[in-house]
């Protein structure tokens, strides 16, 4: 007897998982084995001292906390942001909303270039933070806010659709039980929004953690304070000490893949709580 | 609680929603809304809860002035028509939501919340679903949860949008019964929206019919469907035949036909439209000669407790008649039966 084959409405699982499968070897697993590779090339104790070396560390250091650091501010002012464009009508609101694409669409370098300007101590917003005391290009600020800057459109348009499927009664309902303003926000809105806002901010910290082209200028690039792991890596290449760049290539691969494991099993979490719900 | 409605008008924008409704809803009464969608009873609804502020008009409580005041600190339940659910929230803590956002010197115990939600629970008839969530329960069940969730607030006034609206003709019945019989224990001074005459006149104590954003006419559900005060009510509340013809010195006209007008005695000859419902009209297979009409029948629809007869009238207006299953199979009708009709009683109202 012929088993009996679930039907679906659109079939081919076989052959599109096929596809997906070697769609993303090609393109993900075998350039991404290739560094863990070539790291091999050198040995062990090599390896070790490459990676654990103090400039590497303190540019690991730097990354990871400006990543972190750059994505929950997006992760802020970003759910503030698409909130604000969700919610109220006002002229102007598809020029901002539009905006908000550029950090996508600009040529990062660009976005570095125009960043470092505008920062620099002469520049338009540097000359007015410079008598508070405030320098932001050529510091680790200035890291973080290139970061922020080119993270920003992740945390909005992850978190747009969901405030739009909103439904307002839900927060009419709240009121009506006499909650306030901020319980019907913690304990009403921010439950059903927190998936896509954790997806948007993952996002926001994997793009962060990779950043070249937009820290490159603004950072400055001075060793144990503004250097970034992607700035040591392309230094290291151009020194032509490849196996050095790789060994830091495959450590920044191990962590962030961690990482985003981490945060990935901690939305399935969320998530299965919220579709329960 | 006693709601007393004054003068109340909304616009949103250039659309003006409800224009100067005034309203009187006793203590422990049961009101029901009634108008087709966009004749504002919603918007006066939450007018009336506190989630719209009015243009003008005011609203009071028990005689105090609350136009004011927000809607946390009104006392009033509210049940959404979508229900409203909080979706990554269990049945029992939708429930509880209103006990646990209290400030603390007025919250109860955490067993005290607990047992009021296993009464609210037992009250809507479920217990075995407390700790379900809202996508796992069927429609009815979700109006219950949100009935109970207002409830536990313990609100003086419970305001219910199209309560019923979203579910299939079957639940909806059973509901309303349901409400009904929850209402005549409970005593909370209730307003329900309905667009469903056959709910509201079924449900309600009282029903205020709207249209275009005014009342047209407040009764009881008899009085509203036996003496409706506009053509509008007649017209809303059930099937009705319009017929054109006027009226001079205390009698009607029809095309050939004259019927007695008693309360329009001293009216000059006027134009006029006569409403007269389907079961106030009576069909024979011979003519008396005496007030009847002539009729062709166009389609006979037995099905239900009535038997429907659509006719067309001599002068070719199309007539609806409802005829018990008894006299039907007296009268032995089909298409092409030529009958004479006799309307019983109508309602004039001058064009």
């Amino acid at each position: 007897m012929r088993p009996r084959l679930r039907r679906h409405v659109l079939p081919g699982f076989g052959l599109s998982l096929g596809f997906t499968l070697s769609y993303v070897c090609l393109l993900i697993l075998i350039p991404l084995t290739g560094v863990v590779l070539r790291a091999r090339s050198i040995t062990w104790p090599e390896f070790v001292a490459s990676v654990t070396s103090e400039r590497a560390l303190a540019a690991f250091g730097l990354s990871l906390g400006a990543a972190v650091v750059a994505a929950v501010v997006n992760g802020v002012f970003g759910l503030l942001v698409a909130w604000v464009l969700v919610r109220y009508r006002f002229p102007g609101r598809r020029l901002i909303d539009a905006c908000v694409d550029l950090p996508f669409a600009l040529p990062t370098s660009v976005a570095g270039i125009a960043l470092t300007t505008v920062y620099s101590p002469a520049g338009w917003l540097g000359q007015q933070l410079a008598p508070l005391g405030i320098q932001v290009a050529f510091t680790r600020l200035g890291v973080i806010v290139a970061l922020t800057f080119i993270g920003l459109p992740f945390v909005v348009r992850a978190v747009q659709p969901v405030l739009e499927d909103l439904d307002r009664e839900i927060e009419d309902a709240a009121a009506s039980l006499g909650a306030t303003r901020w319980q019907t926000f913690r304990h009403v809105l921010l439950p059903s929004i927190l998936p896509a806002l954790l997806t948007g901010v993952t996002l926001a910290f994997a793009r962060a953690l990779g950043e070249y082209g937009s820290v490159v200028f603004i950072s400055g690039n001075l060793p144990f304070r503004t250097e970034v792991i992607t700035l040591l890596i392309v230094a290291r290449l151009e020194q032509f000490d490849y196996a050095g760049a790789t060994a830091m290539a495959s450590m920044m691969l191990g962590v962030s893949f961690l990482i985003l494991l981490t945060i990935n099993l901690l939305q399935a979490w969320s998530r299965r709580r919220g579709a329960l719900a | 609680m006693s709601i007393e409605v004054v003068g109340l008008t909304k616009r949103f924008g250039t659309f003006v929603a409800i224009t100067d409704v005034s309203l009187r809803v006793e203590t422990g009464e049961l009101v029901a809304l009634l108008g087709p969608s966009g004749s504002g009873k919603t918007t006066l609804l939450r007018v009336i809860a506190g989630l719209e502020i009015p243009d003008a008009g005011s609203i009071l409580f028990d005689g105090q002035n609350s136009t004011d005041r927000r809607i946390a600190d009104r006392r009033v339940g509210f049940v959404f028509q979508h229900y409203a659910l909080f979706r990554h929230m269990s049945v029992f803590e939708n429930i509880a939501f209103g006990l646990r956002v209290r400030p603390r010197d007025r919250r109860p115990t955490r067993a005290d919340i607990e047992q009021r939600v296993h009464r609210l629970l037992d009250l809507v008839q479920l217990e075995a679903m407390a700790d379900r969530f809202p996508s796992q329960l069927s429609g009815g069940q979700r109006q219950r949860v949100a009935l109970a969730r207002a409830l536990a607030v313990e609100p003086q006034v419970l305001l219910l949008d199209e309560p019923f609206g979203a579910l299939d003709a079957k639940v909806r019945k059973e509901l309303r019964r349901w409400l009904r019989r929850l209402h005549d224990d409970l005593h909370v001074t209730s307003i329900f929206v309905t667009h469903d005459q056959e709910e509201a006149l079924e449900a309600a104590d009282r029903v205020v019919v709207m249209n275009q954003g005014r009342v047209e006419q407040v009764g009881t559900p008899s009085e509203v469907y036996a003496r409706p005060a506009t053509p509008f009510v007649y017209d809303f509340l059930g099937d009705v035949n319009l017929f054109r013809g006027r009226i001079e010195r205390g009698k009607a006209y029809i095309g050939p036909l004259e019927f007695d007008a008693p309360g329009h005695a001293d009216r000059e000859a006027r134009i006029a439209t006569l409403y007269i419902r389907p079961h106030q009209l009576e069909i024979d297979r011979v003519g008396n000669g005496e007030q009847q009409f002539r009729a062709r029948v166009a389609r006979v629809n037995p099905a239900g407790p009535f038997v429907k007869v659509d006719l067309v009238a001599e002068w070719g207006d199309p007539v609806r008649v409802e005829l018990s299953q008894e006299r039907y199979l007296a009268l032995a009708l089909e298409a092409g039966t030529e009958v004479f009709v006799r309307p019983k009683d109508m309602s004039i109202f001058i064009a």
